[in-house]
């Protein structure tokens, strides 16, 4: 039995859920109830996403001046979905991306520097260039990757999952994927094998409208937060352009994994402002409809909500400006670190054994 | 100081591109994310950015402009406080080239050995041998083992390894299909739920792209799972996670995050179950730095093998073989009793000519080496035991005593093991050979299913026998 109601959300017959735990999550319609954020909040908010989208921003352009190479896939517009789920999950707590990653890991504590020198190339990178913007990676921060295969991250995210469980360290394993990810079949697989054995997994489906240059419309039957329905995943559809939405779309669902009743389905609805990666022009969608996008900010909403409430303009200032002061330093960073050396080349491949 | 706006590269390839259009004119101000031009690449109109906020003080490159180098700088931008005044004498000369100092490094191969992994050990025997090094690995004395034993089957005692690693260290855990409460597929983890628990012994569902990829995220978690595989041909679902997760993570990860995990299962030929269920996987697996392949004949190696492969910390193919399974052999009763990965045994020695063998096909070379002692010819037979990475130094060293050489197996002979044994002798040994080598190796088809068809594509004793008469240009 499933019901599924005018809020966009999928809730799965419950009775097994009760059964399961005694904790009966409250599945009551997300909307933009920010709770009354403090400023502080809001102000550490602003402060995440802006770092993202400056972050972002700065990669474009050394990506321009061919510092970085290859792929590059960039996180703008998108900024409310890392920064809102990061903001209220726990240190204890695994994540895991695609290879559009360069937010997540900024979200998870790690490093400006490192991530931009990973993008040059350079020793001082999270993986010491060997990787590139797909594969970083962070046991502290228990990132565990950027990954380059479509719907891979699922399966590892879902043995992250697993890993906690077995461990009971009271962790959960923040999955992502993009819309198109959702498409693949080991997805599907998971979403059984996590139902199945109840592991703690959220997946947090980036729905961007776009797998690569192709729409929802064109490559997705269904909803994509109901396809964990048949499993008894709930699934829930949250706005990803309003931080505070996220933010409380999360705490449910993390609180409804961490009490034990196995995985659930966010689908974060967002749009990035660029293309798919450096090299896309990205004419399968309208100069217009990317306009109208980027006039529903989720950085823009926020700066005026903290004016509305009377943060001065010299606080946002100086917000602005730190950020500033980080992303350029990793920029620095990131072009006077030198290259491996040859040698190099040949270290890594094997774990040496005593 | 004034920002130099640079054109911009907008693809991994692009050099130059045309200026097609200033979206922002001098005199504008723009915040980071506006829109200040369109270029035009071979591929398609593109673009470009604001990335600081200001006023644009000069236009230097006027729109329409084409063939841009890329990093010119097109525009000077004025940040706050700013005037036209603070332009200095900015050139339209294209800026230095900036990129990355990779175009300068020699890709020649080094022979310098890399600080780390260093040494002999086999960790970086293949890295060596790309350099031109064939390393001896570590000398294992497997005789004081076999002073006291028991006999055992393969399935037995691959249950026994696994099972005393088990016990021995909680992290490890294993997951496949019909493993716990059917007992396994071909009774190799018979016991083990009533032993681990449902939590240890994991029957899994028909998925294995799934699990592998579970079992990878696991193992980078730290735990150190075992996963089997009803049998190699279905691994095939999952083979992006062995190659692409596993194998490569470590290195991806500039050596920080690795994936202590076996994947296991019988590989290559049953009896009579067609093509799709008999197949030998080990050149395919052999083929990828960043994974061990083991590949263990007897009772023994399958335990000794075990142990070790469970407790390595870089991801392994453990390949077995179904016929295998029930054939007892002697196994040491030691429970310190672990064969070093990287290291084949010369199961029979013997001066006429060597014969390289692994899995099902070194119990067949025995049984040819029998035959070919009654004709006259002395075989010496080598167990590989492991395939990647492969001892060479045993290989060059036998083939230097014997000038002979048959490679066995049971795979398709393109671009198999033995292919990797001939380029080994030819570029180590070619002056000790008295003959060319000869493969011994499937033949080119899908495995047929008719008995008598299937017989004949299956490698057998009498092929041996005929290749090491060849090679011995004995009749």
């Amino acid at each position: 039995m499933c019901v599924n109601n005018k809020e966009g959300k999928f809730l799965a017959s419950t009775s097994k859920n009760k059964s399961a735990s005694k904790k009966k999550p409250n599945l009551k319609a997300v909307s933009n109830s920010a709770s009354n954020p403090t400023l502080e909040e809001m102000k550490k908010l602003y402060r995440e996403m802006l770092l993202i989208r400056r972050f972002e921003e700065k990669a474009g352009q050394l990506y321009g001046m061919g510092l970085i190479g290859g792929f590059c896939h960039l996180y703008i517009g998108q900024e409310a979905v890392v920064t809102g789920i990061n903001s209220v999950q726990e240190t204890q707590d695994s994540v895991i991306t695609t290879y559009r990653d360069h937010a997540h890991m900024l979200a998870c504590g790690m490093e400006a520097r490192g991530i931009m020198a990973e993008l040059t190339g350079r020793e001082g990178g999270y993986s010491r260039g060997k990787g590139g913007s797909m594969h970083m990676f962070s046991k502290e921060k228990l990132f565990f990757g950027g990954h380059g295969i479509v719907g891979a991250s699922t399966s590892i995210g879902t043995g992250l999952g697993f890993s906690h469980k077995y461990r009971e360290d009271n962790g959960v394993c923040i999955a992502y994927m993009g819309d198109g990810s959702a498409n693949q079949g080991q997805v599907a697989e998971c979403y059984n094998m996590a139902a199945l054995w109840k592991l703690p997994v959220l997946y947090v489906i980036e729905n961007n409208k776009y797998g690569m240059g192709t729409s929802t419309a064109r490559h997705a039957a269904g909803q994509l937060y109901a396809r964990g329905a048949g499993y008894g995943i709930p699934g829930e559809q949250v706005d990803g352009m309003d931080v505070f939405a996220v933010q409380a779309a999360a705490r449910q669902a993390l609180d409804y994994v961490r009490s034990g009743n196995g995985p659930y389905i966010l689908e974060v609805m967002t749009y990035r402002y660029r293309g798919h990666s450096m090299s896309d022009p990205a004419n399968y969608r309208t100069k217009d409809e990317v306009e109208e996008r980027k006039g529903n900010d989720p950085i823009a909403k926020l700066k005026s909500m903290m004016a509305d409430q009377d943060v001065s303009e010299d606080d946002i200032k100086s917000i602005d400006k730190e950020i500033k002061a980080i992303v350029k330093d990793s920029a620095e960073f990131s072009q006077e670190s030198p290259e491996l050396p040859p040698e190099e080349l040949w270290t890594d491949v094997l774990v040496e054994v005593e | 100081m004034t920002i130099e706006i640079l054109m911009p590269a907008l693809s991994p390839t692009m050099t130059e591109g045309n200026l097609a259009k200033w979206v922002k004119k001098e005199g504008d101000t723009v915040e980071a994310g506006d829109v200040i031009a369109e270029i035009e690449t071979d591929k398609a109109t593109m673009e470009v950015e604001a990335v600081d906020e200001g006023t644009i003080g000069k236009i230097l490159i006027e729109e329409g402009t084409e063939n841009v180098a890329v990093n010119t700088p097109i525009a000077i931008l004025l940040e706050e406080g700013e005037s036209a005044d603070d332009i200095g004498a900015a050139s339209s000369a294209p800026a230095p080239a900036q990129s990355a100092p990779a175009e300068s490094v020699s890709v020649t191969m080094s022979t310098e050995v890399a600080s780390q992994p260093s040494g002999a050990n086999i960790e970086n025997r293949d890295i060596l041998y790309a350099q031109g090094h064939v390393i001896e690995p570590p000398v294992y004395d497997e005789a004081p083992f076999m002073a006291s034993t028991k006999i055992m089957t393969v399935r037995e005692a691959l249950r026994e390894g696994m099972s005393e690693e088990m016990r021995a260290d909680n992290d490890i855990f294993m997951m496949g299909e019909e493993i716990a409460e059917y007992n396994g597929a071909y009774k190799v983890t018979q016991g083990m739920l009533d032993e681990f628990g449902d939590k240890r012994i994991i029957d899994t569902p028909i998925t294995e792209h799934g699990f592998a990829g579970m079992g990878v995220g696991a193992a980078m978690n730290g735990l150190k799972p075992i996963v089997e595989f009803m049998t190699f041909n279905f691994a095939m679902q999952a083979i992006d996670h062995i190659i692409n997760s596993a194998a490569k993570t470590l290195y991806m990860a500039g050596g920080q995050l690795g994936c202590p995990i076996v994947f296991r299962g019988p590989n290559g030929s049953a009896s009579r179950v067609g093509a799709q269920h008999s197949q030998c996987y080990a050149s395919w697996y052999a083929h990828v730095p960043g994974l061990k392949v083991v590949s263990p004949w007897s009772a023994a190696d399958a335990k000794g093998l075990m142990k070790s492969a469970i407790r390595d910390p870089n991801p392994i193919v453990f390949l077995e073989n179904e016929l295998m399974y029930g054939q007892s052999f002697e196994v040491p009763t030691d429970d310190d009793y672990t064969i070093p990965l990287g290291r084949a045994k010369i199961e029979r020695e013997g001066s006429d000519v060597t014969i390289v063998a692994f899995s099902i096909m070194v119990g067949r070379a025995l049984e040819a080496a029998e035959k070919l002692a009654e004709q006259g010819i002395d075989a010496e037979v080598i167990n590989l035991r492991t395939i990647r990475p492969l001892d060479r130094y045993t290989i060059l060293e036998s083939v230097k005593k014997t000038n002979r050489i048959v490679s066995c197996e049971e795979g398709w002979g393109f671009a198999g093991i033995g292919s990797e044994i001939a380029a080994l002798i030819g570029e180590h040994a070619f002056d000790y050979l008295d003959a060319p080598l000869k493969r011994v190796c499937a033949a080119d088809v899908p495995l047929p299913y008719a008995a008598g068809l299937e017989q004949l594509a299956v490698p057998q004793t009498d092929q041996i026998i005929h290749a090491a008469k060849e090679v011995c240009y004995v009749d």
